[in-house]
């Protein structure tokens, strides 16, 4: 019972462990599905009938390798420069629950593929699908939208200095 | 004996008043404002009296006007036969308001509708600075790139025509100004790789008649043989393109989105160029010629006549795109042509500006990133110190935004005195590699600015051009973004991001009167006289702008680095403002 126990423990481990190291060593280059049938934005469903839809899945959920690659190509393709490190300045914040777009996986995709009007470049055919998809998985994971378990638990800039936090009772005033 | 010393002392003092005086009195005041910095010499004094230091506390809201729109307005109002102009931060709306009706009815409305897409390509905030009347029509700027003639009365568009492109990166902001028949004026782009350019186009038709690029062969710069500049660091040949690695000079900045002035009697125009792309320096080994420069040039040509590098291979995003007033100044003894800038990086330059020799450049805000300016080369002596780059830089001041930003300063020829909106800012960064991809941005530092000494992150001071030092100083709260307005009657007038609209004594910068508008103030304050022969001054409300990107643009404030690191120093702007962009118009009762 207790050599069950602990194999049933390990193969647990090593199971969950998976999904967490899981690499896609011959991602599919570029395929450039566009899902607009499943990115829907809205939740108000004519006729009130639910319609059938496509389900689509991030293929790197949870997985801890394809969310660092996910934070390099994030810099790498110039995210940063507008998104900041989810805190936004020439685009909108990323770290936040009131997505224009939708914050799903599926609408996170589409608006990189397809841009958005107010600014939000057009990526499609510049980035490959895969790549993408693993910065989707990091968009999610400063949202807390992926396991903590395949997480960084710090960002990769620069550590602050407590002196210089912003005294949030505003300094000198007349 | 004693008469002999004490008249001479006298004479010197007044000297440079009374000729600074004469010479801005050249162009008569008739109570209009028909560019953003009010005249050529973009002194924004007004010798319009009826509000004075007896009489501010009495000023009223006379009405008001909204605008619709959330983002930052930076734009100075315009005041021509009876009519007030208002450029919009994008969609770039240009309103036309009758100064002849009770209430100001809207005559007009002219949509240039720029593509929505811009808004990817404007670093910090959709903002617009303004525009410019001449001969019947009103010229600006919209965030796609493209110049527009208006024609005054009827809102027509007369002409337009595109000058950049946003899928490099392009986009204007700045205010044009109009010289010898030419509109000029400058894209914007400077953390976008783009390669930095100034445009002349004839006023009537639109067509582009020059354009002097930031970076570059000579050819392309439109240096040729009357470049004269007084220091040898800016002699020799093609000097845009050896003080760079390979061709980076072609994604190097150098945009001119910002002030340009103009001494007729020179013929010469005066405008910086802004930082060189990216920020991260270690990109870019060398000068980086011409961007953070001085251009003198030709309206008609072009021509570049001299040019002075402010801050050679700039290591803190210090644009030289600041503010150029032109005074003449008694200065050694003797008088002298000058141009007063208050660069980013902190100093009060006063050049000569009949061939770019300067004569004093002293820290008018708190910095430690260089330790003067060696007059005998013109170089900035930087603190090696404070060299930014991969590495963690810490305590460096002023931050980006500079000591000063384009918020543009008023000169008095009553008091003899600058008076300077401004920052009080250091930061902290970490270059990471920025990778060109035309179109987006192109930086490659990681940055968070908080409060200088002090703890208040804005000022609003006083400086004599003669002495070079500051005569008095208000602090602020937050980093004083708008514009400053000085009257013949001693009343300066500027705003502040939490709203307040403010009339201060321009002899010592006392508080004569406040009104707190509906949102933060990043606009250029103007005063005119009204068809009832009453003077009014007007303003526009509405906080945006880099600073002011905490609040128009929904930043998270979670991150500091956003917003290109200004966040960290505004998190609580929040607390203080909302968005939404309104003119204020004010009158005595």
């Amino acid at each position: 019972m207790r050599t069950l126990c602990i194999f049933g423990v390990c193969f647990f481990v090593v199971f969950t462990s998976c999904q967490r190291e899981k690499r896609d060593l011959r991602p599919v280059p570029t395929r450039l599905a566009i899902y607009s049938d499943a990115a829907r934005q809205s939740p108000l469903r004519p006729g009130g009938a639910e319609q059938p839809q496509l389900r689509v899945t991030n293929p790197y959920n949870g997985s801890a390798y394809d969310i660092a690659e996910g934070e390099r190509l994030y810099e790498w393709y110039n995210c940063s420069g507008c998104h900041s490190h989810g805190g936004g300045g020439i685009g909108p914040p990323l770290i936040k629950t009131d997505w224009i777009y939708g914050g799903e996986p599926e609408n996170l995709f589409d608006t990189i593929v397809k841009g958005r009007p107010n600014g939000m470049p057009s990526w499609g055919g510049r980035i490959p699908e895969y790549q993408i998809w693993q910065i989707v998985a990091f968009i999610r994971s400063m949202n807390g939208q992926q396991p903590r378990s395949a997480t960084a638990s710090r960002a990769d800039t620069i550590e602050q200095n407590p002196q210089t936090i912003q005294n949030r009772t505003g300094g000198a005033t007349k | 004996m004693r008469t002999s010393r004490y008249i001479p002392t006298w004479i010197v003092l007044l000297l440079p008043v009374l000729s600074a005086y004469a010479q801005i009195q050249n162009q008569p005041d008739d109570g209009q404002w028909t560019m953003a910095a009010k005249n050529y010499a973009s002194t924004r004094f007004s010798a319009l009296d009826q509000i004075n230091s007896g009489n501010v506390r009495n000023l009223k809201l006379a009405w008001t006007f909204s605008t619709g729109l959330t983002h930052g307005h930076e734009a100075a109002p315009l005041i021509v036969n009876n009519t007030i102009y208002i450029v919009t931060p994008w969609p770039n709306y240009l309103y036309a308001l009758d100064l002849s009706k009770p209430g100001a009815p809207m005559k007009w409305v002219y949509e240039p509708d720029p593509t929505p897409a811009a808004q990817g390509v404007a670093c910090c905030d959709v903002v617009n600075r303004g525009a410019a009347y001449y001969n019947g029509k009103i010229y600006y700027n919209t965030l796609d790139a493209q110049t527009v003639a208006v024609d005054a009365n009827t809102g027509k568009e007369i002409w337009k025509t595109k000058l950049g492109d946003i899928n490099l990166g392009e986009s204007m902001t700045m205010a044009p100004i109009v010289a010898k028949g030419k509109v000029i004026a400058g894209n914007s782009g400077g953390e976008f790789g783009v390669r930095g350019w100034m445009a002349g186009l004839d006023a009537d038709t639109g067509k582009i008649a020059w354009r002097a690029y930031a970076t570059g062969p000579d050819s392309d710069v439109l240096i040729g043989s009357n470049f004269k500049p007084f220091y040898q660091a800016a002699r020799g040949k093609d000097l845009g393109v050896k003080t760079w690695p390979g061709e980076t000079w072609k994604i190097g900045g150098g945009t001119g989105w910002s002030w340009i002035s103009y001494d007729p009697d020179l013929d010469l125009i005066y405008y910086g160029t802004s930082n060189p792309g990216p920020w991260n320096p270690e990109q870019r080994p060398g000068d980086n010629k011409w961007t953070s420069t001085l251009f003198a040039r030709r309206p008609e040509t072009g021509e570049a006549i001299w040019a002075y590098q402010f801050n050679p291979h700039d290591d803190h995003d210090y644009d030289a795109v600041n503010e150029n007033i032109l005074l003449d100044l008694n200065i050694g003894g003797r008088s002298r042509k000058v141009l007063a800038h208050p660069d980013r990086n902190g100093r009060m330059y006063i050049l000569d500006r009949t061939n770019g020799e300067v004569l004093s450049a002293e820290p008018f805000a708190y910095q430690n990133t260089s330790e003067g300016v060696d007059l005998k080369t013109g170089r900035l002596k930087v603190n090696p110190n404070k060299a930014s780059g991969y590495k963690t830089l810490r305590d460096a001041c002023p931050a980006p935004p500079g000591g000063k930003d384009w918020q543009p300063s008023a000169y008095s020829p009553k008091t003899g005195l600058i008076y300077i909106p401004h920052n009080n800012l250091c930061y902290e960064s970490q270059g990471v590699r920025a990778n060109y991809i035309s179109g987006t941005p192109f930086v490659g530092m990681n940055v968070r600015m908080y409060a200088g000494p002090g703890g208040n992150r804005g000022a609003f001071s006083a400086w004599d051009p003669v002495k070079a030092k500051t005569l008095w100083e208000v602090k602020e709260m937050f980093p004083a973004w708008s514009g400053a307005l000085v009257t013949a009657t001693n009343i300066v007038f500027y705003g502040t991001m939490d709203g307040w609209f403010k009339a201060l004594d321009a002899t010592n910068g006392k508080l004569l009167w406040q009104f707190k508008t509906g949102s933060g103030i990043i606009g250029q304050p103007v005063t005119y006289k009204g068809p009832d022969g009453k003077q009014y001054v007007a303003v526009l409300s509405g906080v945006g702008g880099w600073a002011g990107t905490v609040v128009a643009g929904g930043i998270n404030t979670v991150d500091g680095t956003a917003a290109l690191g200004f966040t960290n120093a505004m998190t609580d702007l929040g607390k203080y403002t909302t968005k939404g962009g309104t003119l204020y118009v004010f009158s005595l009762p």
